[in-house]
């Protein structure tokens, strides 16, 4: 029973990213936020401490003003809230939305 | 950040004349260097930057605002400028609705958290659909300066 509702209730995923690239979460990478974002149809919602927003709206995400070094809180509600969470974090932390970082610059 | 640190009342254009994107653009841009906020001779510069840039991604965000942007080293500082229009204009928006206000923001090509700074507090009110509607029916420069103002002094609003 209690297995059988976990997979029919809501599941929540939750988990914290920083800001790897150098220009931060300007539009652009928003922008890359949001369509990862609009792939799932759980509810997802950021927080950088002071605002949470919607994480599939692009107005509200470049509002988290969320520069290099800044870690970010990604909550995912519904039943693929896990696969969401993954691929928001991979792009954020492993691709950091396909820009430079600070320590990238040095390598060869 | 404060509008009134980065926003070019100067450059404030009630009633933009251009009915494209590109004149519009060109129209602010041009509005910012009369008014002394661009290096001398990059104008045109800015103007083919801010188009390259729009192209590769609309700034149109939906709801009748455009935010066109770029970082350049025709400023050393975050400057914006307003422009309005009451026939609006194809940004080939988001939501494929056409733009009544736009905000016009060029950054310094080496401070990209102060770049971040100037977007957050220009969509934390362009989300506000009370402001986008104040700002769409403002007629006058004054206007929209008491607006902009209002909005720093009251943070809550």
């Amino acid at each position: 029973m209690q297995a059988g509702q976990d997979s029919l209730d809501k599941v929540v995923c939750e988990t914290t990213v920083e800001i790897k690239n150098t220009d931060g979460l300007h539009m652009r990478p928003a922008m890359q936020f949001v369509d990862v974002a609009n792939q799932f149809d759980c509810d997802i919602t950021v927080s950088n401490g002071e605002n949470v927003v919607d994480g599939k709206s692009i107005m509200q995400m470049t509002m988290l003003a969320a520069t290099c070094g800044t870690k970010l809180m990604i909550k995912a509600e519904g039943a693929d809230a896990q696969n969401a969470i993954n691929a928001l974090q991979e792009l954020v932390e492993k691709k950091h939305f396909d820009e430079p970082t600070p320590d990238k610059k040095k390598e060869p | 950040m404060k509008f009134t640190d980065f926003v070019c009342f100067e450059a404030t254009i009630p009633e933009l004349q251009a009915k494209d994107r590109d004149g519009a653009i060109t129209e602010l841009v041009n509005s910012l260097d009369k008014a002394g906020k661009l290096k001398r001779g990059s104008r045109e510069d800015v103007i083919k930057t801010v188009i390259e840039r729009e192209n590769q991604a609309t700034t149109g965000m939906g709801k009748g605002v455009a935010v066109p942007h770029v970082k350049h080293p025709a400023v050393k500082d975050v400057v914006a400028a307003i422009g309005l229009s009451s026939t609006g204009i194809d940004f080939s928006s988001l939501d494929k609705q056409l733009v009544y206000s736009v905000v016009l923001l060029i950054s310094p090509a080496d401070n990209p958290d102060r770049h971040l700074q100037a977007m957050e507090s220009i969509f934390r009110r362009l989300q506000q659909e009370k402001f986008r509607k104040f700002l769409r029916q403002s007629r006058s420069s004054e206007q929209i300066e008491d607006l902009f103002r209002e909005v720093d002094e009251n943070p809550a609003l």
